[in-house]
């Protein structure tokens, strides 16, 4: 006999949640099955909705045939994307027609959203305000984004007070004043500088972020000293670096750290930093692997035990266990070698997109493995790419083709099957990469397809 | 070259280095090393020979002997009615349908040898597994050793950096391996599937076979770890005796000086009847069903320390209606792939698999109530060993409640029985390995809707002891450091007593609180009226 629920939501991210619980909260019994750890985890912790409208042509025509190796790419056939955007909502109308932002309505994002902050409570902020918020990320960047971490809350590129950046030697990715002088160079309104500490020699030097983040929790004697001073006394000779233009100097208002400190502590561990240093304290989100996605992972699969949503992660649904009428009635979950069939009256499908592996491709096609459905694609493979890298990607876009209730579609454009429903990475059409958009899309797309789930199920 | 499997009743030198290793065909160079980039664990391709452990009656034969207050330990191994009663305490003599066990054979029909290609060309290549690694670092973000250990590198160094690094002229493997405890987080957690923890095993059995002092205090004490079997099956032949000497003040202080076990720990108490005793006493299976089958993996936690659960286990079943079959059979080998001890763990598979493939034979499914068991007989034995039935087995083995919710309308059958007249509060831990194989949330969701049972999940940090990496004096502090998360998590509950599958976790879980711990199956045995 199968394992049975109103509705199985595949996938353990951002879309996948957001499903599951807005399903449950239509009242129906949700199960959650995830192969892997959440992807969360690999997340930067930022809440995107659309930062940017990236051309869909060419400012000149695409030069003819096949790409050749060595040939010099014009890096200006493609126009500066427009934006960043003030407000994401009025950027939508001029998304391309095939957009999941056009074919879910921007209401859909308004819902996601407010189900995001209703889920994330204090730990987040941005929800006052439909407009994004420019946060700095840890390349010296500023993002353009709708929701940001509590702890990301100081670092405002908006804010106009002087900032320092630690770095430390031992994180090589991140360079303390290499990042300070793009912020400047990006024209922010305040004064940045950089500073390299000494913290994290003490411990191994590929120490992973998670060690430094539990020394901080637990706040760990490192040579004696409580970690957390530790840190404090490392950066406190740098509180007077930043140097404005008449070349004064003045004490720093705000400090910002890459993205460690402390995990199941972090307001604490931010707290008595903020009070030793005098300065507001904030976090700089890394690339993975990042305590901010990892925090969120813990929040959102809490919350999910809070709505009554059974999740398991840890196999991989294989495909469709059997179906008839145009309905899926189970699928095939892999147990370790033997499958089981998990049933349902709805199915919503949140496994991601190329990179989540929701997608599988090789040098025939793109496929998407589990319900098999349609993934609208050039038959030939050299019209997957175009030969700008920041061009229009036409690969960027696959995906399965939503209805406006969330079914992927088939190549006619019906509905695959009458209670299939997609939702996140999976579906096609965004540029998420480009547009700063995949977390918006996966709320928006997550929230319609849980409720339509759940309509399908209970009626 | 093959290995010399003869050799393995001898216990101080199956992993000694005098035996060479590799299956495969290398041409004789006689120095024992594979080629570059050619690990060697999974080639050993030769059919499975039965042979009992050293110092170690017969499986059937130390049950009767024990059983009937004889110390008679003949040659009784072979005999079948020796086997029947080890597997159906004796009362069926003349029954059919029941599991009986493996013959001892020695010798495979040629015929009926069918070599299962796990690896193509033989060999253990793991190739692919390391290019698929995109070095996101998921898993080491996910490794609770890196977590609070300066000295160790985590786990994508020791997968396939480590795999990368050994595939040419060094050969060495980081004394950082013996480090890892073998929770296996970081297959969960690799959005690539890259086989980490396979390829820890691997680099572990290789660092233990050629680079470990044969005569080092670590490398005894490890070994006795890993063959908590033997040492288990010796000591409840005097149970009482044992749980007191193990415990006793000066006998531990020695321990920790000596060999390294550390003195804060207590011994787990031996069970005054073991699980195959009461069996055997109870008369085997109360319930005949050639329908439904299942073949009890008990492990020697719940044989030897906790019977209670094999006993509810049992009883569950049967209240299903199935017909329990109780194969002979020996560790499962998770302290041994922990310990590297990999020849050991395959001589205990051979006799796993014969034993369990012949069940699945007679319609049975294997359940174990144990997960780091039910994990090995699924994952861990298809990916290092070469035996004939071993993906069989490993395609119908379940853990037990796994197996219910699979099979049984569980819920019903609870909402039925009406739930609990005295209130219980549990704080429940997942244990690690359980994680992997999905069942991380299911002792939560099966009586979350259980009238008067309270079961509160402490969160999804490791419980630190690893099975035997807690064991370990030069681990215990990091062990009890990452088991904190989880003692204070337990302290917060409502719950007093503490809930797991897993035997070792238990261990840690009533170490750090003082809670008394149960198992799943209890609580249902309890919740059911079984």
């Amino acid at each position: 006999m199968a394992i049975n629920s109103d509705v199985l939501v595949v996938g353990g991210g951002l879309a996948a949640i957001t499903a599951a619980v807005s399903a449950a909260r239509e009242g129906a019994d949700v199960r959650l099955v995830s192969h892997k750890a959440s992807t969360l985890r690999q997340a930067s912790g930022l809440i995107d909705a659309l930062g940017y409208v990236p051309a869909t042509e060419p400012a000149k025509p695409l030069r003819d045939g096949p790409p050749t190796a060595g040939r010099e790419l014009d890096p200006d056939e493609w126009p500066d994307p427009e934006g960043p955007l003030a407000d994401p909502y009025e950027g939508i109308e001029r998304l391309p027609e095939s957009h999941p932002y056009r074919i879910v309505g921007s209401d859909a994002l308004r819902d996601g959203l407010d189900l995001f902050d209703d889920l994330a409570g204090d730990a987040y902020r941005g929800g006052h305000t439909d407009r994004n918020a420019l946060v700095p990320t840890f390349g010296g960047a500023v993002k353009p984004t709708a929701r940001y971490p509590a702890a990301a809350e100081a670092g405002l590129a908006s804010d106009d007070r002087p900032m320092l950046v630690v770095g430390f030697r031992s994180l090589t990715e991140y360079d303390a004043r290499a990042f300070a002088g793009r912020l400047e160079a990006a024209g922010v309104p305040f004064d940045a500088a950089g500073a390299e500490v000494e913290f994290a020699e003490a411990f191994r030097a590929d120490a992973k972020v998670t060690r430094l983040a539990k020394a901080l929790d637990h706040d760990e004697e490192i040579d004696g000293v409580p970690a957390r001073e530790a840190l404090a006394k490392a950066v406190s000779p740098h509180l007077h670096d930043v140097v404005d233009e008449s070349s004064g100097v003045d004490r720093v208002e705000r400090v910002g750290f890459p993205a460690f400190l402390g995990d199941d502590e972090g307001d604490e561990v931010r707290a008595e930093l903020a009070d030793r240093l005098g300065a507001d304290v904030f976090e700089i989100p890394m690339g993975p692997p990042s305590l901010p996605g990892l925090r969120l992972e813990d929040q959102l699969f809490d919350a999910l035990d809070a709505e009554g949503v059974r999740f398991e992660t840890g196999n991989p649904v294989v495909g469709v266990e059997s179906a008839t009428d145009g309905r899926v009635e189970s699928v095939a979950v892999d147990r370790k070698g033997r499958t089981a069939p998990y049933g349902a009256d709805a199915f919503v499908l949140a496994t991601g997109g190329l990179v989540g592996k929701g997608l599988d491709s090789d040098r025939d096609g793109v496929r998407e493995p589990v319900f098999d459905l349609h993934v609208d694609q050039p038959e030939d493979r050299y019209e997957w790419f175009v030969d700008d890298a920041f061009g229009d990607q036409p690969y960027a876009r696959f995906g399965v083709r939503p209805d406006e209730r969330c079914r992927p579609t088939d190549a006619e454009g019906e509905a695959q099957y009458e209670n299939v429903f997609a939702a996140g990475g999976v579906v096609g059409g965004a540029d998420a990469a480009r547009e700063k958009s995949a977390s918006g899309v996966s709320l928006a797309t997550g929230i319609v397809a849980g409720r339509q789930a759940a309509t399908e199920a209970t009626q | 070259m093959t290995r010399h499997t003869e050799d393995d009743g001898d216990a101080g030198d199956a992993n000694g280095t005098t035996e060479t290793s590799g299956g495969r065909d290398t041409g004789g160079c006689g120095c024992g090393e594979p080629a570059p980039g050619v690990p060697e664990a999974g080639r050993d391709e030769q059919p499975s020979i039965f042979v009992p452990d050293e110092g170690e009656v017969p499986e059937a034969d130390a049950i009767g002997a024990r059983g009937s207050g004889s110390v008679d330990s003949g040659g009784a191994a072979g005999d079948p009615a020796a086997e029947r009663a080890a597997t159906d305490g004796g009362v069926e003599s003349a029954s059919s349908g029941s599991a009986t066990g493996g013959t001892d054979s020695t010798e495979l029909d040629p015929d009926a040898y069918d070599p299962v290609d796990v690896f193509p060309g033989g060999d253990l290549d793991l190739r692919e597994g390391a290019d698929s690694c995109y070095k996101c670092t998921s898993c080491d973000t996910s490794c609770p050793v890196a977590e609070v250990d300066d000295e160790f590198p985590g786990p994508k160094f020791q997968g396939p950096e480590q795999w990368r690094l050994k595939r040419k002229d060094d050969h060495d493997i980081d004394e950082s391996i013996t480090s890892c405890s073998n929770c296996m987080r970081c297959d969960d957690a690799c959005p690539s599937s890259v086989p980490l923890s396979q390829m820890h095993n691997e680099a572990r059995g290789q660092f233990v076979e050629r680079q470990m002092e044969k005569l080092s205090v670590e490398y005894i004490r490890n070994r006795i770890l890993a063959n908590y079997h033997t040492s288990a099956s010796l000591a409840s032949m005097f149970p009482r005796t044992a749980s007191f000497a193990m415990n006793f003040g000066p006998a531990r202080w020695a321990m920790e000086k000596v060999m390294g076990i550390p003195k804060e720990r207590d011994f787990p108490e031996f069970a005054t009847e073991t699980f195959r005793e009461w069996w055997k006493a109870r008369g085997g299976a109360k319930v005949e069903n050639p329908d439904k089958r299942v073949a009890y993996f008990h492990g020697c936690y719940s044989n030897y320390n906790t019977p209670e659960v094999g006993k509810a286990m049992v009883r569950v079943y049967e209240h299903f209606g199935y017909e329990v079959m109780v194969p002979p059979q020996k560790c499962s080998g998770t302290p041994m792939f922990a310990n590297g001890m990999l020849k050991d763990a395959r001589r205990h598979a051979e006799t796993n698999v014969e034993n369990l493939v012949e069940a699945i034979g007679e319609g049975a499914d294997v359940v174990a109530s144990c997960t780091s068991c039910s994990m090995s007989l699924r994952q861990e034995y298809p990916e290092l060993f070469d035996l004939h039935g071993i993906d069989d087995l490993a395609e119908h083995t379940f853990e037990a409640l796994e197996y219910l919710r699979i099979h049984e309308d569980l819920e019903g059958e609870l909402d039925a029985a009406g739930g609990l007249d005295d209130e219980r509060e549990f704080a429940y831990h997942a244990p690690c390995h359980a994680r992997n194989q999905g069942l991380s949330r299911q002792a939560v969701e099966t009586f979350r809707d259980v009238d008067g049972v309270t079961m509160e999940d402490v969160g999804d940090s490791c419980s630190g002891i690893s099975g035997t990496y807690g064991w370990k004096e030069e681990k215990y502090e990091k062990s009890m450091e990452i088991g904190a998360e989880m003692f204070e998590h337990m302290e917060d509950a409502d719950g007093e007593v503490g809930m797991t599958e897993c035997p070792t976790c238990a261990m840690q879980m009533e170490h750090g609180t003082g809670y008394e711990i149960e198992h799943p199956l209890q609580l249902l045995e309890q919740t059911l009226g079984a």
